[in-house]
């Protein structure tokens, strides 16, 4: 196996060496991007962790440690959450998730045949379309779907009122249990999709590609001059988005 | 817009850390302190009784320390004689059943069975003389017994099997000079025997309380804070705060930990939600019959076995009775982890003459009600004793038998061992009828632990509460806890999906790889 892995590498190495004259440096993903999704990243895993010891998964930083963590940890997620859809709406950066059903099929057959021939990705990625079909589908449903429930389910969990006394008997839920088997499906669907999200980075032009992207900011993209892509410059970039 | 971005990271990591501040910061407990302070204030007395002539005397009887005690304390022989310590009956509420009287004189328990017949031998707990007939009738105020709550001596004591009246040799004069306040050893006297021996009934109220470690009991310990009874039992007129619900009904005048410690006395805010579903002792007795054993079992049935003609006794190696031929065989158990239930103040009791038709189910003697969805409720430790007691198969009635008598021939069981004569007597002396068939059915006591509250140290952790297999609360199921609860079908078929995501990412990068060095070859 670790023989196919070397011989995996070099052949991307190759490949790369020999198209890397038709690739240009662009600025694809902005600071604050970056940096939400990083921080969204470690407190997704940050939650998991505290998450599944309050669910009596595993014992590891004590309970109620755990549950305290895990309150913080919701009300950063939620502040980063506030923060992100604000930036979002205000740079336009949210048309990039509206899901589009052309090419999907061509996507598709990319992930399930054409990446083992060393096909090239059917969709181009661009500084206005960063996201190929399938990505902009997934993350659409995380956004609309997952995260909400994530959120709604988490806070009634916290705010939930017992059966209790006290004159306000209309805001008093009969269980937790729909909140927390809501709580728990999507935890669930979240950890499936980290994994199939980190695995997916290695499907770049290299194995590298997508995560050197996402930390530096820069990621080589194919020079189309159809489309004006590349915008090193942050004010350039911005006055396009602006047209 | 670089700026932003620190400006932003600043704002994000200021909001998180003002939180966690927030949270620790509120770690300021005056309140113990102050508790502390006052409860370790030693009870200087306002009197010295033996300067008081009208005490300097020989008394030949105890009710003439009574008279002597009514000369000064003109009204307080009304208060007791209203308070249940002198009528064992409280006027009860019970929903189903309207108002009831019932207290010790007229309830069944699934120990000694009952009072009533017994009076004679069971009058040594009884705050009067002079018991020798029912209870009824009983209005000689000079019959309360002032000495046996009062006595400071540590010298009295009630004679057995003599209605009440205190044992020969107590030098009564003694005793009228040193009265004060009520010690642990007055109410220990009687509390922490009851059902005939050490611990029997309660399990956390026992000889080990009169001089407790802190392990033992944090608000008693002798090392400690030293608290005695009265320190949270206050009483008003004669009136005890607090009761037990083997014999009380309805939600009122209970002795609560809020009293003193408020119903958020927590540093984290969430212990202090628990409060509202979950009672102080709870958490805080995590063990009870802590140094000695207490009943867990009674069988009924195996009484009357004889050895040579005449009763025995068979004892563990603690030296606790596990058979007597007069009460039959017992179970016993130390350092007891306590059952849950739910409890929202109020009982309902089997009542002499109730009848049972379906003896299948356990009976509960005591019921004590309440439910997750029950605003008033809170999750409570009980210990629960279960026995075989006689039932009568024909009147569907449990039985009351004749227990005790001076003397064989009497009819009674201790000493003639017939349980058809005894529960006829018995019975007759309830006024209910008796088929002269008997046999014995299951019955249950729920009974309460509020006593031996551990150290801070030693209360129960959250796991043992929230956890899937060994949860303390398993047995309470009508609501949702975190890590006890899951729905079967999320967790299992998000396992699947997260294995199945697993196993696929695998599959796929395989075959990336393999086909890679394939081409590569073929290169």
């Amino acid at each position: 196996m670790s023989f196919y892995m070397v011989e995996f590498a070099y052949s991307l190495h190759q490949k790369g060496e020999r198209e890397i004259k038709m690739r240009k440096q662009v600025y694809i993903y902005r600071s604050f991007e970056r940096f939400w999704h990083w921080t969204q990243a470690f407190l997704i895993f940050f939650l998991a962790a505290t998450g599944f010891e309050v669910h009596g998964s595993f014992v590891f930083f004590g309970y109620q440690n755990a549950v305290e963590y895990h309150n913080v940890a919701a009300y950063a997620f939620i502040i980063l959450i506030a923060f992100a859809i604000f930036w979002h709406f205000s740079t336009g950066e949210w048309k990039q998730y509206l899901p589009t059903f052309s090419n999907i099929k061509a996507q598709i057959n990319f992930y399930l045949v054409g990446i083992f021939s060393n096909a090239p990705h059917p969709t181009k990625k661009t500084v206005l379309s960063k996201l190929n079909p399938l990505q902009r589908l997934v993350y659409f449903a995380l956004k609309v779907l997952v995260i909400p429930v994530m959120v709604i389910s988490g806070l009634l969990y916290m705010f939930y009122r017992y059966p209790q006394k006290g004159g306000m008997a209309g805001l008093n839920l009969d269980s937790v249990e729909p909140i927390a088997l809501f709580h728990t499906a999507g935890a669930f669907a979240l950890i499936a999709f980290i994994v199939v999200h980190l695995y997916l980075i290695t499907t770049g032009h290299k194995p590298t590609t997508n995560l050197k992207a996402m930390i530096t900011g820069y990621e080589e993209i194919e020079e189309d001059d159809t489309e004006k892509t590349a915008a090193p410059k942050e004010e350039t970039k911005a006055e396009t988005i602006e047209k | 817009m670089k700026k932003i971005v620190i400006i932003l990271v600043v704002f994000f990591l200021a909001i998180v850390s003002a939180v966690l501040f927030l949270r620790t910061n509120e770690t300021q407990q005056p309140l113990t302190v102050q508790l502390k302070e006052k409860y370790s204030k030693k009870h200087i007395p306002s009197v010295d009784h033996s300067k008081f002539t009208s005490l300097q005397k020989n008394f030949a009887h105890p009710q003439e320390v009574t008279e002597a005690c009514i000369t000064c304390h003109t009204e307080r022989h009304k208060e007791v004689m209203k308070s249940n310590h002198w009528n064992w009956e409280r006027e009860e509420y019970v929903k189903g059943r309207g108002i009831i009287h019932i207290g010790k004189k007229n309830a069944i328990n699934n120990f000694c069975i009952g009072v009533e017949g017994n009076e004679q031998s069971c009058a040594k707990c009884h705050v009067g003389f002079g018991m020798t007939e029912a209870l009824s009738g009983y209005t000689d105020s000079t019959n309360i017994d002032c000495l046996v709550c009062h006595d400071n001596s540590e010298t009295y004591a009630k004679g057995s099997e003599m209605g009440g009246a205190p044992d020969p040799g107590v030098d009564l004069a003694k005793v009228a000079q040193n009265v004060g306040k009520p010690k642990r050893t007055n109410c220990g006297v009687c509390h922490f025997f009851g059902g005939g021996g050490n611990n029997v009934k309660h399990g956390d109220l026992e000889k080990a309380m009169f001089e407790p470690s802190k392990e033992v009991d944090v608000h008693m310990a002798s090392e400690g804070v030293n608290m005695s009874c009265v320190d949270c039992h206050t009483s008003e007129n004669h009136m005890m705060k607090g009761k037990m619900y083997s014999l009380s009904s309805m939600n009122r005048n209970r002795s609560s930990c809020e009293q003193c410690h408020t119903e958020s006395p927590h540093e984290a805010s969430i212990l202090n939600e628990h409060t509202l579903k979950v009672a102080c002792q709870t958490c805080h007795i995590p063990v009870y019959a802590k140094v000695n054993a207490t009943k867990t079992e009674w069988d009924w049935s195996t009484a009357g076995q004889l050895k040579n003609g005449e009763p025995f006794e068979i004892d563990d190696k603690d030296g606790n009775h596990t058979y007597l031929s007069i009460k039959g065989s017992f179970t016993w158990g130390k350092s007891l982890k306590p059952e849950y239930i739910w409890f929202n103040g109020t009982a309902d009791h089997y009542l002499l003459g109730d009848t049972v038709s379906d003896t299948s189910k356990v009976l509960k003697i005591n019921t004590l009600n309440g439910s997750y969805s029950d605003p008033e409720s809170k999750i409570i430790p009980v210990k629960v004793h279960r026995a075989k007691q006689p039932y009568d198969p024909v009147t569907k009635m449990l039985i009351q038998p004749k227990l005790f008598a001076d003397k064989k021939g009497e009819g009674a069981l201790w000493k003639d061992f017939d349980w058809v004569r005894a529960s006829d007597i018995g019975m007759t002396e309830v006024g209910l009828p008796f088929s002269g068939k008997y046999t014995f059915i299951n019955t249950e006591m729920t009974w309460p632990v509020n006593h031996m509250v551990s150290t801070r140290e030693l209360t129960v952790n959250c796991i043992e509460c929230h956890s899937r297999n060994e949860s303390r609360l398993a047995g309470l199921t009508d609501f949702y806890m975190p890590a006890r609860d899951y729905s079967s079908i999320i967790d299992s078929s998000g396992k699947w999906i997260v294995i199945l995501s697993i196993l696929g990412v695998f599959l796929h990068g395989g075959v990336r790889i393999f086909s890679a060095s394939k081409r590569r070859k073929g290169n």
